[in-house]
């Protein structure tokens, strides 16, 4: 499953792509659209994994549990680092990430690789917000295939 | 040792799940961008194929089937190692033509449409075209031209998921057709 996953997955990201023109504004557009992609799955999915398990007691087992439990079912690896300022700010880096593995780790490909990330952002938005949490989340590649998602909580 | 065949399973049961769900969010996507079902049905024809083409090399790494000398070889094949493998399911394979170059798989259940209902103006979209294409695409990879196309559909209340396969020609040329 996990390989058709990450085979559709980069050709929802050129698909995406292809319907639209170029130019920045387009280029906003469908990093929106792939994140919006990923909310209602992330959403969907922690319905799922959630439904047996007890209430969480904190942000932070929550975010324990996104980090642990989820991540490493979806991607198949524990994610290699978890930071955070305690003020609701939490970086997660993952290094070898499974939805960049497959693009040639160069940099002429950087720019390429915010696409890939969106539809993983918003999964994890997705995912926070069905546990009641109202999120950021955004994601940063200075080398390939290493990435860092940002998680900024936002307090009501 | 209990609790790691609990996780084994919770994982797999996750990964279906996360593929079904964002299969679900891509369809729903493409019908927001496309105004009608066959434009739809085309580009997850389309999808699929390029999916196909890649996914067979990963096939072939990971299963060490060799070369199919037939038709027959080929079908059962694609039912029960492919099948299981990508979608953990296993069609029964009916309905041979007499010549023997044409067959269906029959999906009791298709993972692909768990709790997926297709609202009534939709009634001419194929939900799981992607499937048609990946088969396509892969078997032109390994030299064979068919034809991929769905017969019956849980989805449009039909009692099972039935894809008729037809054998069109061995491709002689390295070169795919109509390259994208």
């Amino acid at each position: 499953f996990v390989a058709l996953f990450l085979l559709l997955h980069n050709e929802m990201v050129t698909g995406v792509y292809k319907s639209q023109e170029q130019g920045e504004v387009e280029n906003g557009r469908c990093i929106t659209k792939l994140e919006n992609m990923g909310f209602r799955v992330g959403q969907g999915l922690i319905e799922r994994f959630t439904k047996d398990t007890a209430r969480f007691k904190d942000e932070l087992d929550i975010m324990k549990f996104i980090y642990k439990d989820f991540w490493t079912t979806v991607f198949k690896k524990q994610i290699d680092n978890l930071r955070t300022n305690h003020q609701g700010i939490y970086v997660l880096q993952g290094n070898k990430f499974r939805l960049l593995t497959q693009m040639s780790s160069g940099k002429q490909y950087l720019d390429h690789a915010p696409k890939y990330l969106a539809f993983t952002c918003g999964l994890i938005r997705g995912g926070l917000s069905n546990l009641g949490i109202k999120s950021i989340v955004t994601a940063e590649v200075s080398a390939m295939p290493t990435c860092k998602f940002q998680v900024i909580i936002q307090t009501m | 040792m209990s609790r790691q065949a609990n996780r084994g399973t919770e994982s797999k049961k996750m990964s279906s799940e996360l593929f079904t769900l964002t299969y679900g969010a891509l369809v729903t996507q493409l019908c927001k961008d496309y105004e009608n079902d066959e434009d739809v049905n085309k580009q997850l024809d389309k999808m699929g194929y390029n999916i196909g083409v890649r996914l067979i090399e990963d096939f072939l790494a990971r299963s060490n089937v060799g070369r199919c000398h037939d038709f027959r070889e080929t079908a059962d094949v694609i039912a029960k190692v492919a099948f299981k493998m990508y979608l953990g399911i296993t069609p029964s394979i009916t309905n041979w033509s007499p010549a023997g170059d044409e067959f269906s798989l029959i999906l009791e259940n298709n993972p692909l449409v768990d709790f997926v209902e297709l609202p009534d103006n939709h009634s001419s979209l194929i939900y799981s075209n992607l499937l048609c294409g990946v088969l396509r695409g892969a078997l032109e990879m390994v030299q064979m031209a068919v034809d991929v196309k769905f017969v019956q559909d849980t989805l449009k209340g039909d009692g099972v998921t039935e894809i008729r396969m037809r054998f069109i020609k061995r491709i002689e040329d390295n070169l795919p057709a109509g390259e994208e």
